[in-house]
């Protein structure tokens, strides 16, 4: 004998859960979680920098994003200064087309790694949750801080504490 | 007659929960990385001062009030 509870069971859980999923596949990445690997990318643009064993900030931008545009010369002061130290800065471009991709490089030189994530793969697995968002992972390829937005010079303290606490750390045992 | 109800009640409300599941924000939310043609200047219904300016003429005449227009401009809802 079906219940009537049983029949709405079997009708509100799926439709339940699929109003609960979030708009992509995957989770959002957080500190803790492995940053997605940028190989399975297909990543274009500048060719990848060595990231293994080494900290890396990643950051997702695009050219439409006015705060993006802002930050950029932030990210080169921290690029020089810590280019000695080991740091790595991977700008990762969500643009639809290259051509605005290359016109916003052209325009802004960058002094570190830009590529573009042009099939929205590395983006969609990253889930940012807005524009711009900033990614510090540490040696051992895990998030370890997360910046969304970019906020001028409260942006600028906040990356290079984490920064700071991130190159200071040991190197894991080879 | 009555489980007949009964059917009916559930699959009434099977339809509403997904009806509303495809209507809710999950399903209809558009990326960050997505809202590039919303940070585009033609979205942007300011664009043309002197338009902007013959609208709020005519809002003014009309219903004897201005201003209010609080939210402004396009934008990709970043930072």
């Amino acid at each position: 004998m079906v219940t009537l509870r049983t029949r709405a069971a079997w009708v509100l859980c799926p439709a339940a859960i699929y109003a609960a999923l979030p708009a992509g596949a995957h989770a959002q990445v957080a500190p803790g979680d492995a940053f997605p690997s940028l190989a399975s990318a297909g990543l274009a643009g500048a060719s990848l920098p060595g990231t293994s064993g080494r900290v890396v900030l990643f950051d997702f931008w695009a050219s439409w994003c006015a705060p993006c545009k802002a930050s950029f010369p932030v990210y080169s002061r921290i690029q020089s200064d810590y280019a000695g130290s080991g740091l790595v800065i991977v700008a990762v471009g969500v643009d639809d087309t290259a051509s605005a991709f290359n016109a916003f490089m052209a325009r802004m030189k960058p002094s570190f790694a830009a590529v573009h994530d042009a099939k929205h793969a590395l983006v969609a697995a990253v889930q940012v949750p807005t524009m711009p968002t900033s990614y510090l992972v540490d040696r051992s390829g895990k998030v370890r801080f997360m910046h969304a937005g970019f906020h001028g010079d409260q942006t600028d303290r906040e990356l290079r504490r984490e920064i700071d606490a991130l190159l200071a750390e040991k190197p894991p045992a080879p | 007659m009555r489980s007949r109800l009964k059917l009916a009640l559930v699959a009434a409300l099977g339809a509403a929960a997904l009806l509303g599941g495809g209507c809710s924000t999950s399903a209809a939310r558009v990326r960050p990385w997505e809202r590039g043609a919303l940070a585009d200047d033609s979205m942007n219904p300011d664009r043309d001062p002197l338009g902007a300016a013959m609208s709020e003429h005519v809002y003014f005449s009309r219903e004897a009030a201005n201003g209010g227009r609080g939210v402004g401009g396009s934008g990709c809802g970043c930072n």
